[in-house]
């Protein structure tokens, strides 16, 4: 997978993660081209769309439009997957997930997809085990205390 | 103090977190942009203060509004300290600013190596994890170097947490330091029988992505993937496996056979659509490669195409979409399987979605056959009618054309009814591709004589309706049709049933309101029109009729006269006064058609496209060379009043009886067709001919066509295609019938014991005869045209490094180097040779480390040598023997000033070299009183890693140079290649002796190893000097000098590889500026291009683009931009060190101008 963007139905960029070098220039001409074509695409539209040598895997889940992006030959289907699956991790983490939740613990959102993916590529199949990995980070960051008094 | 801690907490009481910026962001709708700078200002502050947690809640606001696109490039420094910090919480903000916000142009990445290799070290796993995390996002090829040992310990780390993201990251930095990729590939194997399913499917991963760029290298993988296939029951991973089994088929049939069977249990079995799709995907792979060997596997195309149907019948658009598009793989290799499925895609075209219908529509271009093209095409003509936006209109349109007109026109029976599809085609409303249907119109004219009688009756109709076209809010898209109508009319007009009419509808004075280069043909063949008439009427005797028919044209012409575009007015004032002087001539009852129309004889054959590139250059024609010397200016200036005079005086007497006229034309036609048949540089024509006039024999052997007159060549009224599809049917079905009475009494015929080859009772293509007997004239090609050549594979491919054999046993200078203390200012690698005192002091250490490096480089080397020298020494052999020979010719020649001199013996003493610009690229290597040396060093073509230096020696003093002797002294570099058996303190003869006055040329071979710095090599050259006192040994010194230029080659470069090279983003980057330059963009590029072996690929104004390779295979991409008095030059390069060599030398080079 070349990146992922997360936009609101208003054209609001609400999440990026890239997973190939480029210039912050030409990651927001990408970003606005995409949400431009993306949302001018009608309901009834399949997900999938052909755009420079990429293609390009989106779904609607409420208001916003997860957006990833894959080269020729990998599978659409099994991006969608990914998609949906991230959803249900944020769904499970922050419980019935909604736009505010990604807005304003954008952070959070971002360490669960980098627990869930990693360069591109599909780190962990397991939801539990995503979500395992992420409540001890999180206990972690709660408590650093704790978890120095091992040492001693 | 303790007042500053409270007073600290207290200000942080009163900072905005995250959660307040955002809300602040959105309470502020309307002035968001000075409400962020306000906060930004804020943030500023809080970064100041040496509260950690500060900075790290500041970071994280930034992050946030990196997202919404504010610049916040300037805080990477803070970044950095956050991401050093020791807490988790602050650590992992750091960590996702670092991987949102870095990039390979960020300069201070260098910086986080040691803390990047601290983390990924410590004892918490999540501390490793989230730099494993964030170095994914922001690896660079010197980080990627710096800590590929590092992660590679972690691929065996206690916990499979740690080592699946190891894994997944080794992919990044093979991408980024390939040479990472054979030391780090066996414990990677490893992985893939890892105890943990996530390590075992981050292993698959990564092994798949880098077999689907070079699969060759992961062939001996195969029955390990096999047995994981088999074993494995997550989907995730069977999804990659197959699909790496899809890139190895290709390169191995034996294992396509083999992978049939379970992927076709697996299409059988899986309820995943996802999985289903990919092995169906992989199935089409394998049997498309299978498809040459054995096309047994029709039980597995059919079941592909099978499940596709219920993919494409499913109601879920996005299934509907993918079965289209795999459909149109199987198409390719098996459009009999898929064409079965016709009715099935035609539905598709009535799809909702419009991606989906374009889908089909591209599945429809590969079904056509002569049987159903006409049933395919009249379907899209009524979604034509019914498209709602133009878009899909247009696409509609231009696939109709591209099915009928795909190869060659095979699939159409009737070129009647494709005519009458053009002729429908040009009532769409508002179309972008009148050009289209207009080229279309004029193809099949000129090719298929057969049709020529109906394309013009058509085209007068389509004259005569031409207000309809051409109303004003349509002008532009459509109303070209009407350029290929008047052509049509006017060039067979023979075939014009009413020519009279169609003369006045091309004459009225709406034509005018019509663009420019349209009336242009109008009025150009209104005469061809009118040429025809006239012979007509002559033959007839009707000469008041003929006379009336020029009063016509009189009349009308001066509209056109009049017109505003100037290729209009010339055409019709110059046919005006024509038309004028026919006038006359009829007056006086002269005949004058045959005349008239001989201005129009002759036949025009269609030219293949690529025609006139292919010609072969004759030998021995240089195209750049000058015929006559070029005037010079002032004279040209001279010149241009004169020639206006000497117009108008021409103009005068232009009264000449045009029988002379005629007569004089023949004549030089004659005289030109004479000159052409004699001239070698002339196309000549044959085997059919280019032009040739009525009477000259010659054109008969142009396939002529039979007309089969079962099918009426006009179809009364307006043409319908519906008709044609009607008639089609009926001319079909009569045509069956004829064909099964024949085939009964064959049938009778053979009934007794013989066997019957292949008649099938269903009708096949070849069945169908065509309506007319049509053969398409071919396109023209020169004789002896070269063949096709491809174009060029792309040879900016990212992933081309990692191209590696993985089986080779790893050799010691392979190992991944292992940097225990370093500071962040040596991971730089390779530094430049700047004097800095500190420097300075490092570099005895670092020099130590590389020696080693070197030396084992260098053993490795040697191994090489001795395989390679034995070829080495003979072509070496053959070089020195030719340039012997070529010395003994040239030796009478006269020295002069070093640029100049050194320009003439190149031609002479490199006869395989490619041409060299006039400037010399020869440097002064030394001289003293009896030999002056200059030099040029190229990289080599043909190997790699090798540059050739080409040294000319020049005897300037009275004596003869003999025993001449280069020894050069090699440096653990760059080495050169002496003859096999001498030792490296031997010298190297120079195969020739010099008399007094005389150059010549000689050349070694360098073997370089590492090329991204700059070397210089010392060397001798001794030689004896013998006059007439007596001999002397001398000796002269020198240094070679090869700069970072002398490695790369001129490499032309097309510009959209070019835009994907710097796309791919692998490169890296580095600029330098020079001032006070006086010189041209366009000298400075040449001096670029010249001295540094760039070529340029885009150049707009003052700012070029411009590309070269090294013979390393580094790809070097400069921006060159020209200030006022200054010039930028930004480049990009596989290694940077190379990069910033090459921009000093270039710096120096511009600091000259």
């Amino acid at each position: 997978m070349q990146f992922m963007l997360l936009f609101s139905r208003q054209g609001k960029l609400r999440l990026q993660k890239w997973y190939v070098p480029l210039s912050d220039k030409e990651k927001k001409k990408i970003t606005r081209e995409l949400v431009q074509t993306v949302l001018a695409r009608k309901p009834k539209m399949c997900s999938f769309l052909e755009w420079r040598d990429l293609k390009i895997v989106y779904k609607r889940y409420a208001s916003l439009y997860f957006c990833c992006a894959i080269e020729d030959q990998d599978n659409e289907l099994i991006t969608l997957e990914i998609i949906h699956r991230y959803v249900e991790l944020l769904d499970k983490y922050f419980g019935s997930v909604c736009e505010l939740d990604i807005i304003f613990n954008f952070e959070k959102a971002y360490f669960i997809l980098d627990e869930f993916l990693l360069g591109g590529e599909v780190q962990e199949t397991s939801k539990k085990n995503v979500l395992k990995a992420i409540e001890q980070a999180d206990l972690l960051q709660e408590s650093p205390k704790k978890t120095l008094s091992p040492i001693f | 103090m303790a007042l500053k801690m409270v007073k600290g907490s207290i200000d942080r009481m009163f900072d905005k977190n995250l959660q307040d910026l955002v809300r602040g962001i959105r309470n502020h709708k309307e002035d968001e942009a000075k409400y962020i700078s306000q906060c930004i200002d804020e943030i500023k502050q809080e970064l100041k203060q040496d509260n950690i947690a500060v900075k790290a809640n500041a970071v994280c606001k930034l992050t946030y509004l990196q997202m919404l696109g504010y610049d916040i490039s300037w805080a990477a420094f803070n970044i950095i300290e956050v991401m050093s910090a020791s807490k988790f919480t602050f650590k992992r903000i750091g960590y996702l600013a670092a991987s949102q916000s870095f990039h390979e142009g960020t300069d201070v990445i260098m910086l986080t190596t040691n803390q990047i290799r601290k983390d990924l070290s410590s004892p918490s796993q999540y501390d490793t994890g989230v730099a494993l995390t964030g170095l994914s996002c922001f690896v660079t090829p010197d980080l990627a170097r710096d800590l590929a040992n590092d992660i590679m310990t972690l691929m065996s780390h206690t916990k499979p947490y740690i080592r699946k993201k190891a894994v997944l990251i080794m992919y990044k930095v093979f991408l980024k330091y390939p040479e990472s990729l054979r030391p780090a590939f066996p414990r990677l194997k490893e992985k893939l029988e890892d105890p943990d399913p996530g390590v075992q499917s981050a292993a698959v991963n990564v092994i798949c992505e880098l077999a689907r760029r070079n699969p060759k290298n992961y062939l001996s993988l195969a029955p390990l993937f096999f047995k994981l296939m088999t074993s494995s029951t997550n989907n995730w991973v069977l999804i990659k496996i197959i699909k790496l089994f899809g890139a190895l088929t290709p390169l191995e049939p034996r294992l396509g056979k083999k992978l049939i069977e379970p992927l076709t249990n697996l299409i059988h079995s899986t309820s995943a659509m996802s999985l289903l799709y990919e092995c169906v995907n992989t199935v089409i792979a394998v049997l498309i490669s299978l498809s040459s060997g054995m096309p047994n596997h029709s039980a597995s195309i059919q079941l592909c195409v099978q499940k596709l149907r219920i993919l494409i019948e499913d109601s879920d658009q996005n299934l509907k979409y993918l079965g289209l598009l795999a459909m149109s793989k199987i198409l390719k290799t098996h459009p009999k399987s898929v064409q079965s499925h016709k009715d099935l895609i035609l539905q598709c075209l009535d799809d909702k979605d419009e991606s989906i219908r374009l889908r089909a529509l591209d599945l429809l271009y590969g079904m056509v056959s002569k049987k159903n093209l006409m049933e395919i095409v009249k379907k899209l003509m009524t979604h034509v009618d019914k498209a709602e936006g133009t878009t899909y209109r247009d696409e509609l349109l231009t696939k109709i054309i591209d099915i009928c007109s795909q190869s060659n026109y095979q699939y159409i029976t009737n070129f009647e009814w494709y005519i009458s599809i053009l002729v429908e085609l040009t009532r769409l409303e508002g179309t972008r591709h009148g050009h289209l249907i207009a080229a279309q119109m004029l193809d099949v004219a000129i090719r298929v004589k057969a049709i020529r009688k109906f394309a013009v009756s058509q085209m007068s109709a389509l004259l005569d309706s031409a207000h309809l076209l051409a109303s004003s809010t349509q002008r532009n898209g459509i109303c070209e049709v009407l350029y290929a109508a008047a052509w049509i009319c006017g060039e067979f007009s023979e075939h014009l049933q009413e020519p009279h009419h169609t003369l006045e509808a091309m004459l009225r004075p709406k034509v005018t309101t019509l663009p420019g280069h349209i009336q242009a043909v109008y009025v150009q063949n209104v005469v061809k029109l009118y040429a025809s008439i006239l012979q007509q009427k002559e033959q007839a005797g009707e000469a008041e009729g003929a006379q009336a028919v020029t009063q016509l044209m009189v009349d009308r012409l001066p509209q056109f006269v009049q017109s505003a575009d100037l290729e209009v007015q010339e055409r019709a004032s110059c046919i005006l006064q024509l038309v004028k002087h026919i006038q006359k001539l009829q007056a006086k009852d002269v005949p004058v058609a045959e005349e008239v129309s001989a201005l129009f004889a002759g036949e025009l054959n269609p030219v293949a496209p690529k025609a006139q590139k292919k010609v072969p250059v004759p030998e021995g024609l240089d195209l750049d060379a000058w015929i006559n010397e070029p005037l010079s200016d002032s004279e040209s200036e001279d010149e241009r009043p004169r020639a206006v005079f000497h117009e108008e005086e021409q103009r005068r007497p232009k009264h000449r009886p045009s029988e002379a006229d005629e007569e004089e034309l023949a004549r030089r036609r004659e005289a030109r067709k004479q000159e052409q048949a004699n001239n070698p540089f002339y196309i000549k024509s044959s085997p059919s001919p280019q032009k040739r006039y009525q009477d000259t024999p010659g054109v008969e052997h142009i396939p002529v066509v039979q007309i089969d007159l079962s099918v009426p060549l006009k179809v009364p009224g307006l043409p319908m295609s519906d008709q044609y599809v009607k008639l089609e049917e009926e001319r079909r079905h009569r045509q069956k019938l004829e064909k099964d009475k024949r085939r009964k009494k064959r049938k009778e015929k053979e009934k007794k014991g013989k066997r019957r080859h292949s008649s099938l009772p269903t009708e096949s293509d070849e069945d169908i005869a065509p309506a007319q007997q049509v053969d398409i004239v071919t396109e023209e090609m020169p004789e002896n045209a070269l063949p096709s050549d491809e174009d060029d594979k792309d040879p900016n491919d990212p992933y081309r490094a990692l191209d590696i054999d993985l089986d080779k046993p790893l050799a010691d200078s392979e190992k991944l180097p292992i940097q225990k203390h370093r500071n962040a200012e040596t991971s730089k690698s390779p530094e430049k040779d700047v004097p800095v005192v500190e420097k300075k002091r490092k570099k005895p250490k670092k020099k130590e480390k590389k020696h080693k490096e070197k030396e084992r480089d260098k053993e490795k080397k040697k191994e090489k040598e001795k395989k390679k020298s034995p070829k080495h020494k003979k072509k070496k052999h053959r070089k020195e023997k030719e340039e012997r020979t070529k010395g003994k010719k040239k030796s009478k020649k006269q020295p002069s000033g070093s640029e100049e001199a050194a320009g003439k013996p190149v031609q002479n003493g490199a006869p395989e070299e490619e041409q060299l610009p006039p400037e010399s690229s020869y440097s002064l290597l030394a001289e003293n009183s009896y030999v002056k040396m200059t030099c040029d060093i190229r990289g080599s073509l043909q190997e790699d890693s090798q540059v050739t230096v080409s040294i000319v020696l020049e005897n300037r003093s009275s004596s003869i140079l003999k025993g001449m002797e280069l020894s050069v002294l090699d440096s653990l570099n760059a080495r050169m290649a002496r003859p096999q058996g001498s030792s490296v303190h031997d010298g190297v003869p120079v195969p020739f002796q010099l008399p007094p006055g005389v150059s010549n040329e000689a050349q070694y071979v360098f073997t370089i190893q590492s090329i991204v710095m700059a070397q210089k090599l010392k060397g001798t050259l001794s030689f004896i000097a013998k006059n007439d006192e007596g001999a002397t040994h001398e000796k002269l010194d020198f240094r070679l000098h090869f700069s970072c230029s002398s490695y790369l080659i001129t490499t032309p470069c097309y510009s959209d590889a070019f835009a994907k090279l710097l796309e791919s983003g692998d490169l890296s980057m580095s600029s330098i500026k020079v001032d006070g330059i006086q010189m041209s963009f366009q000298n400075l590029l040449a001096k670029i291009c010249f001295h540094h072996h760039f070529s340029v690929v885009e150049r707009v104004d003052s700012c070029a683009s411009m590309y070269s390779r090294s013979i390393q295979g580094h790809h070097v991409c400069l921006l060159v931009k020209k200030g006022e008095n200054s010039v930028s030059v930004d480049g990009k390069c596989s290694d940077s060190t190379l990069l910033s060599n090459l921009l000093e030398e270039m710096k120096a080079t511009l600091a000259k101008c």
